[in-house]
């Protein structure tokens, strides 16, 4: 036993898959942190705007499920952070006092985030109808910068920056240059875009199904065109920065580029390769497209890629066929989704009509999980494309991970725990709606009746001042 | 070498912070442990329904001060916060462990249907609530007595298994109880529960005395093994002690007196755990790891340090404000729980006022410490098994 715990403990994988599962966890819930909030209030901001008691509906139970992800969102993020010491001391006791200022700052939003969660959640009752959809703004901007300083973290490791090193300690620091690193405006803008995708095209994709089976009023339509749009407007965005950012990359990380793009020797007219797997240092069942690689990267086929032969072997990253296919899926299914997105615009654009046939609708009740494969397959391209190093260049991932011994334990336990917490996220909603959908004949009706402007809000007291004024309950009391 | 003024002004920062959770973390814990010597599911409603009640709305803003003291830590003294996550691995993943377990029986329990389910979920909340405090205890206590090695090579198991280590984790568990029972005490008065309020304040006084005796004993147990800490506790730290007996005995006078003002009774209880926080940071001073590691060859440079104090400040603008509004509107019952757990069916079929917190239904006091102590055997074996080998390689 001692001398396993010893071998296991020398070997940096345990802690590696421990803090990628649990980061790869904690991410698709931050999303809803981060987006998850806009389309809430973009719901109850139609809602009061337009007395539509359909939209008030939706924007409760929104809050309702926002409850429960930020609740467990809080969780995994307090694993994270506890994570980074314990998994990574020797990166926290070097470099803690550069990659610590971004923390630092994520905290504070954070903590605002936190706190109007509370009030947004629990207000509903008792608050006047646009105090409250005001409350939940600050949820709306800290969510967007507390994304921005935690992603400012990560973009540190991939481009350190702002730091004096003396004998392998930090004499001192620029906060400014820690922060807006050369990787951060990327970096930071990808996955904002990432998370109103992922939170935007997740929720369409539950009303999609909705829709498919056959319930077709307001509310389902309401809910799905709500989250669809703001994921429609980041689709187009993010292809754009996706373009942007592999060239930067190329340009930043060429040996992480070069993994992705399968560039064995530095060369011109580099090829593209679309899927394959590499053995041996040669591609099997991929698509070569002639000296693409090269347009893509210097808009002409003379540009020469940098292939990974420019480091030792010890320095390149390993799996390079998992780099490469995530980095291929990841852009497929940016593509999907934008042409997704394009189609229900044009549609919308000259019939000023949701499109609700099943050939749309099958591959929209689908986006959701494709932009997290999407997203996770993007977070698998920046990390593992980042090894062995853990600060690029600067500190190798074997010496910043920890010596204690205890790592597959908490890797196990860890494992079954975000299992439990998994089915919480999932199941916690799902039964929620299986109880609105049986929920009393009358509620129903007030669902399914598409509400005008005029009918609703006269007789429908907006949610929130139904206590106050004496009225019986919100919109679903009728 | 003196530390810096930086590195002492962040080290106070950090005393704040950890004060501001032991009191909110601490309040929030204790809704727990209170919640798990309820009794059985009749007797223990009202109790728990309250507990839930006064906490549920608060309990998210509760834990992020604890993500302030990690992020404050390894920004402003990276070395001894590396050294402590080595060395310590074991009750701060323990701690961590009750953390993830406290989130999902939280979540979970509001929405669980079946009461089966709600024991169950109800169980793991109420025994995490024992386990993050105990073995936060124990990693302060290894701190305290200068067991953790600068540069460890791996998990330290005597730091924080040292009598005055489980003593101060016993400290930790019994102190959360009296803060939350003190809280809980005029949250029952305002909501015109006039046996529930002498329910806590009975309580409040039970664990204030305990808490009382543990804090006495660790004291008496510091002398010996941590005799920097100690000389500092009757020396340069004497009047915060003072102060915080003071308020301890004050807070018990007030219980007795049946003088149960909001205010004054919370701020006291307050001042008698923060001072005692304040004490032991000042007692440690100049070291971070007594007599091993000093504040100044701790710390970290001094733009990283003037950086803490910027993020503080802007803590103070925009969270305090926020944190303001939060226990403004909770205090004025303006947020009400019954949101997410009560069905909004429910709500339109009892009309204007807003249904009542649907009695969340304990587990048997049985169910309840045989999870409580299944979970810890399980965790003490697993140390056993897994760690001791490797104790010190």
């Amino acid at each position: 036993m001692g001398i396993a715990a010893h071998v296991l403990a020398v070997n940096p994988v345990p802690a590696r898959s421990q803090m990628g599962s649990s980061l790869g966890f904690h991410i698709i819930l931050a999303c809803f942190g981060v987006a998850f909030a806009a389309v809430t209030m973009t719901a109850e901001w139609i809602g009061i705007k337009r007395g539509d008691a359909a939209a008030l509906l939706l924007a409760r139970r929104w809050s309702k499920v926002m409850a429960v992800l930020v609740a467990v969102g809080a969780v995994s993020g307090t694993v994270l952070s506890y994570e980074m010491g314990l998994l990574w001391p020797g990166l926290m006791g070097r470099f803690g006092a550069a990659l610590g200022l971004p923390f630092s700052l994520e905290g504070i939003f954070f903590f605002l985030e936190a706190i109007f969660v509370g009030v947004y959640l629990y207000g509903w009752d008792r608050l006047p109808a646009w105090a409250h959809w005001w409350s939940g703004m600050p949820i709306v901007v800290a969510g967007v910068l507390g994304a921005m300083s935690v992603v400012a973290a990560n973009s540190w490791m991939n481009s350190p920056a702002g730091y004096t090193l003396r004998n392998g300690k930090i004499t001192s620091i620029d906060p400014v240059s820690v922060f807006f690193n050369a990787s951060t405006p990327y970096e930071t803008a990808h996955m904002v875009l990432a998370a109103y995708m992922v939170t935007g095209f997740l929720v369409a994709g539950v009303y999609a199904v909705g829709l498919l089976r056959g319930r077709r009023d307001r509310y389902h339509r309401l809910g799905f065109a709500i989250p669809f749009t703001l994921a429609g407007i980041a689709a187009p965005l993010q292809v754009m920065m996706g373009d942007i950012i592999a060239r930067f990359i190329a340009h930043n990380q060429p040996v992480k580029f070069a993994a992705m793009e399968y560039v064995s020797r530095t060369t011109r007219d580099a090829p593209e390769w679309l899927g394959g797997i590499l053995i041996n240092g040669h591609v099997y069942f991929g698509t070569a497209i002639p000296a693409f690689d090269s347009i893509l990267v210097g808009f002409s086929p003379r540009t020469k890629v940098i292939g990974w032969d420019t480091v030792p072997p010890a320095q390149r990253p390993p799996l390079d066929t998992l780099i490469h296919l995530s980095f291929d899926l990841m852009v497929g299914i940016g593509f999907f989704l934008f042409a997704l997105a394009a189609w229900q615009g044009w549609w919308w654009w000259f019939h000023r009509r949701l499109l609700v046939t099943a050939w749309f609708l099958v591959p929209a009740a689908l986006s959701g999980v494709a932009a997290v494969a999407a997203m996770e397959a993007g977070w698998i391209v920046t990390e593992v494309g980042r090894q062995p190093w853990v600060v690029y260049r600067v500190l190798l991932v074997s010496n910043a991970v920890t010596p204690s011994s205890g790592v597959p334990v908490t890797l196990g336990v860890m494992l079954a725990l975000y299992a439990v917490l998994t089915v919480v996220s999932i199941g916690v909603p799902m039964f929620m709606s299986r109880r609105w959908r049986r929920g009393a004949p009358a509620e129903e009706e007030a669902e399914q009746v598409p509400y005008g402007p005029s009918q609703t809000y006269a007789e429908v007291p907006v949610a929130g001042r139904s206590a106050a004024s004496g009225h019986p309950g919100g919109p679903e009391a009728r | 070498m003196s530390p810096s003024p930086d590195s002492i002004a962040v080290a106070a920062i950090l005393c704040v912070v950890i004060a501001a959770y032991a009191l909110f973390g601490g309040a929030d814990f204790g809704g727990g442990i209170w919640d798990l010597l309820a009794g059985g599911a009749e007797r223990g409603a009202s109790p728990r329904a309250l507990i839930d009640e006064a906490i549920t709305p608060v309990w998210e803003a509760n834990h992020v001060w604890l993500i302030f003291i990690l992020v404050l830590s390894w920004t402003a003294f990276p070395p001894a916060f590396a050294a402590v996550m080595t060395a310590l691995f074991v009750p701060l993943s323990l701690s961590l462990l009750g953390i993830v377990l406290r989130g999902v029986g939280f979540a979970f329990r509001h929405t669980a249907e079946r009461l089966r389910m709600q024991q169950l979920t109800g169980a793991l909340f109420a025994a995490s609530s024992l386990i993050t405090p105990f073995f936060m205890g124990t990693v302060i206590g290894a701190v305290a007595t200068g067991q953790v090695p600068v540069h460890p090579h791996g998990n330290v198991l005597a730091a924080w298994t040292s009598p005055t280590a489980i003593l101060t984790g016993l400290l930790f568990v019994a102190a959360c109880a009296y803060v939350s029972a003190v809280f809980l005490v005029p949250e029952a008065r305002r909501r015109g529960h006039r046996d529930l309020t002498r329910y806590f304040a009975l309580r409040a006084t039970a664990a204030g005395v305990l808490t009382g005796a543990l804090a006495g004993g660790t004291f008496a147990e510091l002398s010996a093994s941590a005799p920097h800490v100690f000389a500092g506790l009757t020396g340069i730290a004497l009047p915060l002690v003072a102060v915080s007996i003071a308020a301890g005995i004050a807070v018990l006078g007030m219980l007795w007196l049946r003088w149960y003002h909001g205010l004054v009774l919370r701020a006291t209880a307050a001042i008698a755990v923060a001072t005692v926080v304040f004490g032991w940071g000042l007692a440690q001073y100049p070291y971070l790891f007594p007599t091993a590691l000093t504040l100044a060859a701790g710390s970290a440079p001094k733009a990283s340090l003037i950086g803490e104090f910027v993020v503080a400040g802007l803590a103070l603008l925009l969270v305090a404000p926020g944190f303001a509004l939060l226990y403004f509107l909770q205090q004025r019952r303006l947020l009400t729980a019954a949101e997410t757990d009560t069905d909004l069916r429910l709500a339109a079929q009892l009309g204007p006022v807003p249904p009542r917190q649907p009695v969340a239904v304990a587990a048997p006091i049985g169910t309840r410490l045989t999870t409580a102590l299944v979970l810890a055997v399980l965790a003490i074996r697993a140390i056993k098994d897994v760690f001791a080998p490797t104790d010190r390689r």
